[in-house]
């Protein structure tokens, strides 16, 4: 009864946050609604028993990956005022795109088996555990093809903005250790009135 | 907890099942620990303040404050009363939402975090599997009170306070993850509990010696404390993110900062230091709560010696350590952990 209740709010609660996310005019708002819709979705998680789920989506969405929104969105100076100009004229293919995913996740969910959380709930096999052993065995190449992926997404981010521009001064600190004093002072004799001399 | 005790606990669960019936006895009950649990961690918040200011007093060679009460022992409550019964400013151009909601994030997280941190065994709130999971999940959370606390307050200062603060929360919540992970490996387990019982041979320190001295220093920059305080860095931001708060508003960021130290403190000694188990075996006559006090106080000492010894740190030093030299030690010992226990067969 309570977990009923519980749902419901924390439900509600996402798709207010969701709501906002689109219909608020301050940029950094929507942002903050992202952020609510992400840890009640954590909570909904917590609700289904799967805590490792809820504890990674905190981690990862809210620990890093929206504080970087939050970052970007309050240092561009992007005028959304200006992108949401045409919402009404792209309404139609918006909600072409919605009925599309909310069709694939009635699709995935009526077909969907969970032998394992049923086994693992009997078997008193904690979250972390069965998640392991199913992504490590059953589907270890998905696995490995999507954190290659993910390698090479890094590696293209640091390519793309470590590159060296002209006129950049950098600072290089064994450089600055290695300097002695010869190479940085001389004690010159000035004659008076006429300055120093190179 | 002795048999007396627990029939003492049982007659009173009876006794609230009966007057209010069990499902909401539970809630009820659940409240009352929770109370249980705040009180004392509020209570330490309170005279964590007193004793910085006596022992940097003391290392400074001046007296503290010694006026209030004998010894100054009621200066913390003189300080609450004052913050208390001030006025809140809201300045003019604030989002006033987002201002007002900024304090309170600070300190919801610091306070939430202990309900998985055990004191002794079998005392812990909510013995979840995942705890270290959960306090680093919860401690992310943190961060968003600095940021809308420096965004709201529509101020130049505030909100470079608040990016600094963003930056260097976020960066060193990577380095204190990965000295986590030998602890978990050496555990075999995400509960706080198990980790404190794998150490009744050794303690962890001993193993993972330089990662105890990189978590430490990665919890020092992520608490915001000296000398890596850069968002608040006083000579250059004026006080960094909590410029425009006053009254209560700025209590509350202290608060959460102290929170924030008392809880790594105590994480670092249950990590690290054995928890509540004594350091030699014929010292378990002395309960395991107070060992775990007077090794998470040692730890909290440090971090008020280490504010009145040393200077502040510069931005790009604070983020070349924390990225290219503890990350890559911290990699390393995950790879020595690992083939150490492959190699003593116990993995």
């Amino acid at each position: 009864m309570v977990t009923d209740l519980l749902f419901y709010l924390f439900s509600a609660i996402t798709v207010m946050a969701a709501v906002g996310v689109v219909t608020s005019r301050n940029q950094v708002h929507s942002v903050l609604f992202l952020i609510l819709a992400f840890f009640n979705t954590a909570a909904l998680f917590i609700l289904l028993q799967a805590e490792l789920l809820a504890a990674l989506l905190v981690i990862v969405y809210m620990g890093a990956v929206a504080v970087l929104f939050l970052f970007v969105v309050m240092m561009l100076d992007v005028s959304f005022e200006e992108l949401r100009k045409g919402m009404i004229q792209h309404l139609p293919l918006g909600i072409f795109v919605g009925v599309v995913i909310l069709a694939e996740l009635v699709v995935i969910f009526s077909g969907i088996h969970t032998p394992h959380a049923a086994g693992a709930a009997a078997a008193g096999i904690s979250n972390s555990q069965l998640i392991g052993q199913v992504m490590f065995t059953q589907y270890l190449l998905p696995f490995e093809i999507a954190s290659f992926i993910l390698l090479v997404a890094l590696i293209g981010a640091v390519v793309l903005t470590h590159r060296r521009r002209k006129g950049v001064k950098r600072q290089n600190i064994s450089e600055q250790l290695a300097r002695t004093r010869e190479q940085s002072v001389a004690l010159v004799k000035v004659a008076s009135g006429q300055g120093a001399q190179q | 907890m002795s048999e007396s005790l627990k029939a003492i606990l049982e007659s009173f669960h009876a006794f609230g099942a009966g007057l209010v019936g069990e499902m909401w006895w539970a809630l009820i009950w659940t409240l009352i620990k929770i109370i249980l649990l705040l009180a004392p961690v509020l209570f330490m918040v309170t005279y964590i303040t007193l004793a910085e200011r006596k022992i940097i007093g003391f290392m400074q060679v001046r007296y503290g404050p010694n006026r209030v009460g004998f010894w100054g022992i009621l200066q913390p409550l003189a300080d609450a009363a004052k913050l208390l019964f001030k006025e809140l400013l809201i300045p003019e151009k604030v989002d006033k939402s987002v201002f007002l909601l900024a304090p309170a994030l600070t300190l919801v997280p610091a306070l939430v975090a202990w309900a998985v941190i055990p004191f002794a065994p079998g005392l812990v709130l909510a013995d979840i599997n995942i705890g270290i999971l959960f306090i680093l999940a919860i401690s992310s959370m943190g961060v968003y009170g600095i940021i809308m606390a420096g965004w709201g307050s529509n101020n130049r200062f505030s909100f470079l306070g608040g990016l600094r603060s963003a930056a260097q929360m976020v960066s060193y919540e990577v380095s204190m993850g990965f000295t986590l992970i030998p602890v978990v490996m050496l555990t075999g387990s995400l509960n706080l509990t198990d980790v404190v019982n794998a150490q009744k041979g050794m303690w962890f320190v001993a193993p993972l010696l330089p990662m105890f001295v990189i978590y430490f220093i990665s919890v020092v920059a992520e608490t915001n404390r000296s000398p890596f305080d850069l968002p608040e860095a006083e000579a250059e931001l004026v006080a960094g993110f909590i410029t425009e708060y006053s009254a209560m508003a700025s209590g509350l960021f202290f608060m959460g900062e102290y929170g924030n130290m008392i809880l790594v403190s105590f994480m670092g000694s249950i990590l690290f230091l054995g928890g509540w188990l004594p350091p030699v075996g014929f010292l378990d006559f002395i309960p395991g709560v107070i060992w775990l006090g007077i090794k998470a106080g040692l730890l909290l000492f440090v971090f008020l010696w280490i504010r009145a010894t040393f200077p502040r740190y510069r931005y790009d030093q604070l983020m070349r350590l924390g990225w290219k030299v503890f990350l890559p030690i911290s990699l390393l010992w995950i790879f020595v952990t690992g083939l150490g226990m492959h190699l003593l067969g116990k993995a």
